[in-house]
């Protein structure tokens, strides 16, 4: 046949790949000259593993949001759902009245709970994601609100500050093991089981996946319960580390999570987007957020940057786009 | 002066070394339609992408009216005379039909630079002076959103006589269009005919050439293979030329037992989409639906399948009441569908050839919901050799194949799944001659194997060459039923247009 369908074929594949490790190199690339910048703070290795337990939380809600975003929708309600189950976590870890499981185990049902009811407003309500949890994240925040009373929660446990707060080996903190686990099984789900597949054709397209005989609307309360479930690990998470539930905390959350998804390259559109994504986009954000503080750049400068590299993440996702029709 | 309007001479085209033309020449007179076929490959929308500005030649000229030209643009083609009706029309939805025709040529009242106001009175009075002349019945005020694929066509068409074009190109115009909207685009190509305009058509679908064209090219690889009068060319010479190897026969019937009844389906009806539909399904037989657009055929299909729930009637599987409610019911009871468009409905573009093919049977090569790689790489390589598909490896994007490569990929997807029944809505719509030949060999052999073929298809040669027997739909009614030995063209649309004339 023509060769020359061939030969696009071949460019197409050398574009994408370079566009696949087109973020990686830019990790390695920023990494490498804040090394070189401030080599004595920077480089040192108790400060990349602060970086990695700064990228942490974030990083836990940016796994299930991939999830959202490569079945072609989108969680706006994790950062409420971060304040609920934080709040939830810290009113049941009050010094002797709880054993630490329930405290644990409320938390992340919660959440979980939160994100099945996403699931079911969005596949079986035919209500646009972007609608249903933009809702559900205001009425969640509502929820964290009342049933803190309007203020913190304090007055928990040494066991439950610890869940977030101990360290492995006195160096290795345990926030920075949950981000690892987290980040391995989704890897391992999107990557290598029949339901990660699932997503990527629902996403990819959702009418011939329902031909395929794919049960889309179980696949969609799936992915918003998977996301709802890790927002309410890191909502558990985020109470143990300021050792207090706070309706007011996560704010944002959910935006923070979605840059690291297109950061790490992942389609807003759906279908497409690598395992190691969200990882890669969680980790650059806290690596910059790290070293400009270092090289002592204010705040205000930190977000300016934060933005233009979210922009240029998509302008990079369009322009490929652009290239393969 | 050249009795030719339009001279193409000598033209090669390289991309990166590969030749994908290779000293074509092409000869249009005014007031003709040149038809231009080949396979897909075959080199013909890089000529005509020659012709419109968009790639440039390595050699050769192209000449008009006798004189020699270079065009460097659409838009120099377009002041040329050269106009081009693509495939996928991209007018500006949400405006007007007078705005489109006018767009980037406003007649303008005041002048303002940038902000110049227009004067849409004007346009409105030119466009449908226009559409008077072409006896074209489009308000002019209609928004381009309301109109149907057809309609856009013809608004492209007029506005290309109103850039008083003398050679209009069309892409495949038809791929979109019902029967009856061809009759009608037919009639304004006859009329730019009579109009002196040199109409180059493109087409994959024979019939349609035939009916419209004065003369005929056939290009192959990339190779001028042949110009002649329309006259001077058969079917079968014609798929003789382009497929460049001798045919005996483009139908490939296969004589299979047939066997048992394998499906059944009992007074189906889906609201105002058909009624009371009954026919038997046997395995090793292929059983035609044909009719017109419109009538019923592809939700008859779908219905069958479980993407939609009739509203009464029953399908019975070998002998079994069934009652899907989704596919993944009718996938469980080895029911396989290649949907009408591929693009829509079979396949997942952005995702790999691999992923696409084993997207169904996903379950069956993996344990406890885990993906067997070696497995699933494996039968996939398997499937892409027996089908011959055309793809660089299995990882390519299915979106990078051709319309061919990409319909053999959603066959492969079916087939991985064992199914007993296969239902085919249009199974080599837009495809070129080599795949489809592929693809008839394919279903004579699953026939032989003893599989059961419920067949959709627009094109009767296809349906009178391969199936066993065909039902009619007309209107959502069945109207007739023909064994192999009644088919005739004329006593199916005898029987397809029964219900039209009743009302």
């Amino acid at each position: 046949m023509d060769k020359a369908g061939f030969l696009k074929q071949r460019n197409r594949l050398d574009f994408a790949s370079l566009r696949e490790w087109g973020i990686l190199i830019v990790f390695v690339l920023i990494v490498g000259i804040l090394m070189l910048l401030s080599p004595s703070s920077f480089a040192r290795p108790t400060n990349l593993i602060n970086i990695v337990k700064q990228a942490s939380i974030n990083g836990i809600l940016a796994t299930g949001m991939t999830f959202v975003i490569i079945s072609g929708g989108i969680d706006l309600s994790v950062g409420s759902i971060v304040a609920l189950s934080g709040v939830i976590a810290a009113s049941f870890a009050h010094p002797g009245e709880y054993p630490l499981i329930v405290p644990i185990v409320l938390s992340t049902l919660v959440g979980g709970v939160a994100g099945f009811l996403n699931g079911i407003g969005v596949a079986y309500g035919n209500i646009p994601p972007f609608i249903v949890t933009l809702g559900s994240m205001t009425m969640i925040r509502g929820m964290a609100l009342i049933v803190a009373r309007g203020s913190p929660v304090f007055n928990v446990t040494k066991a439950f500050e610890n869940i977030a707060g101990g360290f492995l080996f006195d160096t290795i903190p345990y926030l920075v093991i949950y981000f690892v686990v987290t980040a391995a099984i989704g890897a391992f789900v999107l990557t290598r089981t029949v339901f990660g597949r699932r997503v990527y054709s629902v996403g990819g397209n959702e009418m011939a996946a329902k031909v395929s005989g794919i049960q889309v609307d179980r696949i969609k309360v799936a992915v918003y319960s998977i996301s709802g479930f890790l927002a309410g690990v890191a909502g558990l998470l985020l109470a143990s580390r300021i050792v207090s539930g706070n309706p007011t905390s996560g704010v944002s959350y959910e935006l923070d999570a979605i840059a690291a998804v297109v950061i790490g390259g992942i389609s807003l559109s759906g279908g497409s987007g690598k395992w190691y994504g969200a990882v890669i986009g969680a980790l650059l954000i806290a690596v910059i957020g790290n070293g400009l503080d270092i090289l002592n750049v204010s705040a205000h400068f930190q977000l300016l940057i934060k933005g233009a590299i979210i922009i240029t993440a998509v302008l990079l996702d369009v322009k490929s786009k652009g290239n393969r029709t | 002066m050249s009795e030719y309007i339009l001279e193409m001479e000598h033209i090669s085209k390289s991309f990166s070394r590969v030749k994908v033309l290779d000293d074509v020449s092409l000869k249009v007179r005014a007031g003709e339609v040149h038809a231009i076929v080949g396979e897909n490959g075959a080199g013909k929308s890089t000529l005509m992408k020659i012709l419109t500005g968009v790639y440039s030649p390595d050699g050769g000229e192209i000449r008009l009216h006798g004189k020699k030209v270079e065009i460097h643009n659409p838009r120099m083609a377009l002041a040329h005379g050269i106009a081009m009706i693509y495939q996928e029309l991209n007018p500006v939805l949400d405006q007007d039909v007078a705005e489109n025709i006018f767009l980037g040529r406003e007649l303008i009242r005041y002048h303002f630079g940038p902000l110049s106001i227009v004067d849409k009175q004007a346009q409105h009075q030119h466009t449908q002076e226009l559409f008077a002349r072409m006896g074209v019945d489009i308000p002019s005020k209609a928004l381009m959103r309301q109109l149907s694929v057809a309609q856009k066509q013809l608004v492209e068409i007029v506005k290309a006589i109103s850039l008083s074009c003398s050679v209009v190109v069309m892409d495949e115009p038809t791929s979109a269009l019902t029967e009856k909207e061809v009759a009608t685009l037919f009639e304004q190509i006859e009329k730019l005919r009579s109009q002196g305009v040199a109409i180059i058509y493109i087409s994959h679908r024979l019939e349609e050439v035939f009916k419209i064209a004065d003369t005929i090219t056939v290009l192959r690889d990339g190779r001028l293979i042949g110009t002649d009068s329309v006259s001077n060319f058969d079917h079968d010479k014609l798929i003789r030329m382009m497929v460049g190897r001798n045919i005996e026969e483009f139908y490939p019937k296969q004589n299979v037992p047939i066997g048992e009844v394998v499906l059944e389906v009992r007074n189906l009806s889906l609201g105002k989409r058909f009624r009371n539909i009954s026919f038997q399904l046997h395995a090793g037989e292929i059983l035609g639906i044909a009719g017109l657009v419109g009538a019923g055929r592809s939700e008859l299909a779908e219905c069958i399948f479980g993407l939609s729930r009739p509203t009464t009637g029953e399908v019975y599987i070998r002998g079994k009441r069934v009652d899907f409610h989704h596919p993944q019911d009718s996938v469980r009871h080895r029911v396989a569908m290649i949907t009408e468009d591929r693009k829509l409905t079979g396949l997942n573009l952005k995702a790999s050839v691999e992923h696409n093919i084993t997207l169904v049977a996903l379950s069956r090569l993996s344990r406890l919901g885990i993906i067997d790689s070696d497995k699933e790489a494996q039968v996939t390589d398997t499937y892409i050799k027996e089908l011959s598909i055309r793809t660089f490896s299995r990882k390519t994007l299915v979106a990078n194949l051709s319309g061919g490569n990409q319909q053999k990929v959603v066959l492969a997807k079916w087939l991985l799944t064992e199914p007993d029944i296969i239902i085919m809505d249009e199974p080599t719509r837009g495809i070129d001659v080599g795949a489809k030949r592929d693809i008839y060999l394919l279903m004579g052999s699953l026939a032989a194997a003893g599989k059961a073929i419920l067949m959709v298809s627009s094109e009767l040669p296809e349906i009178m060459g391969l199936a066993d027997r065909v039902i009619v739909l007309a209107a959502g009614n069945m109207t007739g039923e023909l064994a192999r030995h009644e088919f005739s063209q004329e006593a199916i649309m005898r029987y397809a247009s029964e219900f039209r004339q009743n009302g």
